[in-house]
């Protein structure tokens, strides 16, 4: 568990951070976000000393890190930056083994860690361990910066704007990715992105900030629904939020049960009295999707299938417009 | 395009090779076409000492001069370039400059009444005169390594020392080897006038050319010398080459 006590920074007369605190339980992911020059990628340097802070003090499960050599700290932080920062002249698996290395763990634990981390990120140890950074995609760049900085188990990962200078094709493509993965491993990460999307997709909390202070810190769908100012509605953009909030939530939680649905063979089913078949809904879709479908296709309810293809239940208009109710 | 420019680079390197060790191991086997430009009853090679002392006497000037200021331009450079030493810059700049104001016959005549005659005063020249451009790629090479590149090796726990040897050396090595090639060839031709003040050397052939009027021993002088900073300049061309292209896979 990371904690961040009154993280200070001063420049000068300027406060760039102002007595941030929070905390981040094993296994979650945090967002920082706000504009630029808010104090979010000064915040998250702080943390692993890149910058020393002017006050405040971070805690690694109960432990202060003030008095840590900041080389040592840095090697318990995983840190992924945009842009990637790939060392050219070392191949794919070397640029991975940089933290095991500096760690000193035995060749084999490294050579196994750097196959199962290229494996995960979808990347072939055959094909690409002995290539060299220039060689590579800019996405592949990047699963590799982000393999890198997991390599060495760190407590947390410090990432900013990981995903930034990617095409946005392959940004959601990596996102996507990326959050298996963290499922998966149970990795700790701290997040600083200006991309509310992002935010939105990969983190567990958000940690709105503005001129060097947390304006609100929230789960993104009270963030949503109970913005605390107008600064973090206008940062949420207050026109698509509906949207937004329908994006946070799977259709099994809203369905309900599943009446006079038939499957016709084909994959499509009907309903009794209707003479129209339609396509029905994956569980894992989220809420926005099933909107959307619903107003593509021109109906009012659609049927919600398994995995192996059997009806669970129905999704229909009004019960998605009632999730919206209790927002202000 | 690329592999026909190797394959030139090769064949040139190879007939340097060849025509220096045969000027060098066998120097009359050149005595007829050189007769024809020293006049009549000189000796068309020269002979007062052996050409392979002379050419090994040479190397050594140059590569102990080029040596010493690979060492201290290198250690300049790197302590610029630290946090700690950036105040420094403009004084080691200035410095390394003035080495190369002086012309290297003005630098000999002031190292003279300090050192005496012989190799020591061509030495303290060579060296002036070599730290510059080594002092200057050193700069640019490190200062060339992208500093996102060097941030993640900050962030993910390197210190400094480590990043130094690992990260920014490494990658400004194709530079400093441009530097270094630089000076080393100036060194091969400077050394020359070296021979004005007795450090034996390559040059003692074409100043003995020049009092008795021998062309032939001027050129005999000038195409070993050239010969030698041919060779070493591809040399170390090859080694900046494979400095700067990662092997890949």
């Amino acid at each position: 568990m990371i904690t961040v006590e009154g993280l200070t920074k001063s420049f000068g007369p300027v406060r760039a951070v102002d007595g941030i605190s929070f905390e981040l339980a094993e296994g979650e992911a945090l967002a920082l976000i706000g504009p630029s020059g808010c104090g979010k990628s000064t915040t998250l340097r702080m943390i692993n000393r890149l910058i020393e802070p002017s006050a405040g003090r971070v805690l690694i499960d109960g432990v202060d890190t003030t008095g840590i050599p900041p080389a040592t700290l840095r090697l318990r932080m995983g840190y992924a930056i945009q842009g990637i920062g790939l060392f050219p002249h070392r191949t794919v698996a070397q640029n991975i083994a940089t933290v095991p290395r500096l760690l000193g763990w035995p060749r084999p634990r490294i050579a196994a860690r750097v196959a199962e981390l290229l494996e995960l990120f979808g990347l072939p140890p055959a094909i690409f361990a002995r290539k060299y950074p220039h060689e590579l995609s800019g996405g592949q760049q990047q699963r590799v910066g982000v393999a890198r900085a997991m390599a060495g188990k760190p407590a947390v990962l410090l990432m900013d704007e990981p995903f930034g200078a990617l095409d946005p094709i392959t940004r959601t493509r990596l996102q996507d990715e990326f959050l298996a993965i963290r499922r998966r491993m149970g990795t700790t990460v701290l997040l600083v992105t200006h991309d509310m999307d992002e935010a939105f997709k990969l983190a567990d909390r958000l940690a709105v900030m503005e001129r060097g202070r947390i304006v609100q810190l929230d789960a993104p769908e009270s963030l949503l629904r109970r913005p605390a100012s107008a600064f973090v509605e206008s940062l949420i953009g207050s026109e698509d939020r509906g949207l937004k909030l329908l994006s946070l939530a799977g259709v099994t939680a809203l369905m309900g049960p599943a009446m006079d649905w038939m499957p016709i063979g084909d994959g499509t089913f009907r309903k009794a009295g209707a003479n129209v078949s339609l396509a029905p809904l994956s569980a894992s879709a989220s809420l926005r999707e099933a909107a959307s479908r619903l107003v593509f296709a021109g109906v009012d309810e659609l049927p919600v299938i398994d995995e192996g293809g059997a009806i669970v239940g129905v999704i229909d208009m009004e019960r998605i417009i009632a999730f919206g109710g209790g927002s202000r | 395009m690329a592999q026909r420019r190797g394959l030139l680079r090769i064949v040139a390197a190879g007939i340097a090779v060849a025509l220096f060790s045969i000027m060098v191991l066998v120097p009359r086997a050149f005595e007829r076409p050189l007769a024809a430009l020293a006049k009549f009853g000189q000796p068309a090679i020269y002979d007062r000492d052996s050409i392979l002392a002379l050419t090994l006497s040479h190397i050594g000037l140059v590569i102990a001069a080029s040596l010493a200021a690979l060492v201290i331009a290198l250690a300049i450079g790197i302590f610029v370039t630290r946090p700690a030493g950036a105040q420094y810059l403009p004084l080691a700049r200035a410095v390394a400059n003035l080495g190369q104001t002086f012309p290297p016959i003005a630098m000999l005549a002031v190292a003279v009444p300090l050192t005496g005659f012989g190799a020591r005063p061509t030495l303290v020249a060579l060296f002036a005169y070599g730290l510059l451009p080594i002092f200057e790629n050193t700069i640019a090479g490190l200062k060339g390594v992208s500093p996102q590149v060097v941030e993640a090796a900050r962030g993910m726990g390197m210190t400094g020392r480590r990043i130094l040897r690992e990260i920014e050396l490494p990658l400004a090595l194709p530079v400093i080897i441009a530097g270094f090639r630089v000076s080393i060839i100036v060194s091969i031709g400077t050394a020359t006038i070296g021979s004005t003040v007795g450090a034996r050397g390559l040059g003692e052939i074409i100043i003995a050319g020049l009092q008795a009027d021998n062309l032939a021993y001027v050129l005999q002088g000038g195409v070993l010398v050239a010969m030698l900073a041919i060779l070493v300049d591809l040399g170390l061309g090859f080694l900046e080459r494979r400095a700067r292209q990662p092997r890949s896979a």
